[in-house]
């Protein structure tokens, strides 16, 4: 099928939005969508309905005064569900909202106070997005799009600019330039490795010409990141417009977009996006009448973390383990079925189109020379703003932290900086930044020589009741329940790592564990296939450099600073609070707790099995655990 | 052919006998079976022309595909790094305690219930989260996670 003249596509959007005076946007990430924000978005429209207020769910010819329509993930996502009207940007919106903000919102323009975001830390309210530090400290470039964009409507992508791009590439454009004009760009990969994309794709392009393949890579397995999700709901045809740049820059006619199972939301919005653009003749046959073609599958991940690495998501992609193969032959030169592939992560993708739009020279100068362009963070953990956050390369910690995401928090959700004690960043396969680090530029070189990585971008913030020997062992588990099996060091070295690591939770570790759990991460670090053995020791040996006292008191006093692991706490009764009723004594299972009714209890150390039903079924809060 | 594999053998057939396709074949058959039986595994490495030893790797190999059958409910508690530092390990100690779960044990003996231990579900802003047939809820305390589970007991009483 021909494709269609996106230009008039876009003129017949623009014209038909003209319409539109006000637009209600309701957040639909898969965040907000969990706080109930479908509920919200239809209770908008039986309320309009109700009032008899003209409103349209999309945009066409004719279109009436009022258009709801879903977003993308907006980022904020504590604050869910977010709704705006207009300018004015309400969060934490429910069903029961919705009647009074159409009533003074809609149709008469005033705010409603109680909905708008309150910053704890200076006590003042905002009316827009613009007033939020949280999204006016960030330089929103990839996520432009998402939450202003209608996900589900390729016209509103292509009135944006969307595809101009790519037609302008398969029309106008050689690979080869747009290669060069890629490397000039600077962008590196943002799954974690940071290799130069241009150099990628002309790894590819140089093959002998043939069935070559692009995949892009989404099966974001990093616990605590999310960006990659967010793109894929946000702003689908970004990342199928630069799916096919890169097709058109090494020559390839067929993609696979490989998802993960556990984002449904996003399979749908990109199977969505792909039908639309097929219907517009952008994907198919003679691609922008250029004479190319390009097709796009959908494969959904069957959960494999190892799937994230390159060759052990091509073996998946061809039905068979996904176990990684030693490199070279890189997939630029041997990938998919034996054939030239480019793999290329989700966010890498979703920035192509917008660095022909903006000039690859204009990329180059955001941010340090050697990193340019912006990166997301998926900031997450003991933090006020937990949420999705674009940055500069080159950022400090502190910065994002602190000014965009509004500092570090006590457990109990106060804002407090002084109980910042590490943020882990690039998941299990990165290390720990501790405050010395604040000023540290997150760029893949700084991080590297800080002895962690960008990875994909997860950035988890803890305070000071985190216990970083339980976070090292938490990350353990991960890596070594997600090894493939395939090389010995990983798979061994993975689960004696675990085991020391559990020894010295539980209360078993000594001088000697310590000194074998650093030589044997090293080991693994050297020895391993491939990037998730090669990284998995990350967490271990950043908390021994930086946390060594932490390590210390656990295996020489016997004793857990941070009060988390249970084996080592200590219970006692504050017999201030205790009222003698017996609760604990019940329930204790070794009969470690003694004192007569009304009168305060007291626990036998020697006998306590440290299990903590005490603690749980005390009602005064009497039960105290110490270190 | 018995009726037993006519799902698997329709699925086989919207997929072109395509060995390649083993995963997205797998997927849509524990669809229609709710787990990968190991009879219906066999009878498609046989069409495929590949080794049943194959069809088991990959069944094995992947999270997401079980060889035992599941619970009619499935609660996922999602133990990702922010969800672990806001407490997940708490909420899955209080759902295994009122299923009455072994250790390495995810179904209950009356498969009513299975839990899964899930690494991301990438709804960090929302930790901890657990979700009960495909309905998120964030922010779970162990006290909202035992009401979830009452409330599916209390639908099947009736």
């Amino acid at each position: 099928m021909a494709t269609q003249d996106i230009e008039k596509i876009a003129k017949d959007f623009n014209e038909a939005y003209k319409n539109i005076k006000k637009r209600i946007v309701i957040c639909g990430g898969t965040g907000c969508i969990a706080g109930g924000s479908l509920d919200v978005y239809k209770a908008f429209q039986t309320e309009m309905e109700k009032r008899g207020i003209a409103c349209s769910v999309e945009v066409t010819k004719g279109c009436r005064e009022n258009y709801l329509s879903l977003s993308g993930c907006r980022g904020f996502c504590a604050q869910g569900p977010l709704v705006s009207v207009g300018d004015i940007f309400y969060t934490k919106v429910k069903v029961a909202d919705v009647a009074e903000i159409i009533e003074k919102t809609l149709l008469k323009g005033e705010v409603i106070d109680r909905l708008l975001y309150h910053n704890p830390a200076n006590d003042q309210k905002s009316k827009t997005v613009a007033d939020i530090p949280f999204y006016a400290k960030q330089q929103r470039i990839l996520l432009a799009d998402c939450g202003r964009i209608n996900p589900e409507d390729i016209n509103e992508y292509i009135a944006h600019g969307g595809y101009a791009q790519a037609k302008r590439i398969y029309l106008e454009m050689t690979p080869e330039q747009v290669c060069k004009e890629m490397i000039k760009s600077g962008l590196r990969g943002r799954g974690g490795g940071g290799f130069p994309t241009g150099k990628k794709w002309e790894f590819a392009r140089i093959e002998p010409e043939g069935k070559k393949y692009v995949i892009c890579n989404a099966d974001e397995g990093d616990p605590g990141a999310f960006m990659d999700r967010s793109v894929m709901e946000g702003n689908p045809n970004a990342v199928l417009e630069g799916m096919m740049i890169a097709a058109h820059a090494i020559g390839a006619d067929e993609g696979y977009i490989y998802v993960r199972m556990e984002y449904p939301l996003a399979i749908k919005r990109i199977r969505k996006a792909i039908e639309e653009a097929e219907a517009l003749g952008i994907l198919g046959e003679n691609v922008f009448g250029s004479g190319k073609n390009f097709k796009i599958n959908v494969m959904e991940g069957a959960g494999a973390f190892v799937c994230g690495e390159e060759t052990a998501l091509i073996a998946s992609v061809e039905g068979k383990r996904g176990m990684p193969k030693v490199k070279p032959p890189f997939p630029a030169h041997s990938g998919l079925f034996g054939k030239p592939t480019v793999i290329n992560n989700v966010e890498t993708l979703a920035t192509v189109a917008k660095i022909f739009e903006m000039g690859p020279e204009n990329f180059a100068k955001i941010g340090p020379a050697t990193s340019p362009g912006t990166k997301t963070f998926a900031v997450t953990g003991h933090i006020a703003n937990t949420g999705l956050v674009e940055v500069p390369m080159g950022t400090t910690l502190r910065q994002v932290i602190n000014d965009v995401a509004g500092g570090t928090t006590d457990s109990d959700g106060t804002v407090n900086p002084e109980a910042f004690k590490a943020a882990q960043i690039g998941g299990p396969s990165g290390g720990c930044l501790t405050k010395e680090h604040f000023d540290v530029p997150l760029d893949f070189d700084s991080l590297k020589s800080a002895g962690a990585m960008i990875g994909s971008g997860g950035l988890v913030v803890m305070n000071q009741k985190t216990c970083m020997v339980n976070v090292a062992r938490f990350f353990l588990e991960f890596t070594k329940r997600e090894s493939c099996g395939k090389c010995v060091p990983c798979r061994e070295g993975t689960d004696q790592m675990l085991s020391l690591l559990t020894d010295i939770c539980e209360g078993r570790g000594t001088l000697k564990t310590l000194e074998t759990l650093e030589d044997l991460a090293k080991a693994v670090q050297k020895a391993s296939l491939c990037a998730l053995g090669k990284t998995a020791p990350n967490p271990v040996l950043s908390t021994l450099k930086y946390f060594k006292d932490e390590y210390l008191a656990h295996v020489v006093e016997k004793r857990c600073p941070a009060g988390v692991c249970k084996a080592l706490a200590s219970y006692a009764i504050d017999p201030a609070k205790c009222k003698g009723c017996g609760m604990c004594k019940r329930a204790c299972p070794v009969q470690a707790i003694s004192g007569n009714v009304g009168k305060p209890h007291v626990i036998d150390p020697k006998k306590c099995i440290k299990c903590g039903s005490c603690k749980s079924t005390c009602k005064f809060g009497a039960v105290k655990v110490g270190a | 052919m018995s009726d037993r594999f006519t799902p698997a053998a329709q699925i086989l057939k919207d997929h072109n006998y395509d060995s390649a396709k083993l995963i997205p074949i797998l997927q849509k058959v524990q669809d229609a079976y709710h787990f990968l039986p190991e009879d219906v595994m066999r009878f498609i490495a046989n069409e495929l022309g590949i080794s049943p030893a194959k069809v088991f790797g990959v069944a094995t190999f992947f999270a997401h595909f079980a060889i035992t059958p599941k619970g009619k409910h499935i609660i996922r508690v999602c133990n990702g790094t922010a969800c672990h530092v806001k407490g997940s390990a708490a909420i899955i100690d209080t759902v295994k305690k009122k299923l009455k779960l072994k250790d390495g044990q995810e179904t209950t003996e009356d498969l009513l219930f299975t839990l899964e231990c899930v690494s991301c579900l990438g709804a960090c802003g929302l930790a901890p989260v657990m979700v009960v047939d495909d309905v998120v809820h964030g922010q779970v305390t162990p006290a909202k996670a035992e009401e979830f589970i009452d409330e599916v007991i209390k639908a099947e009483a009736k």
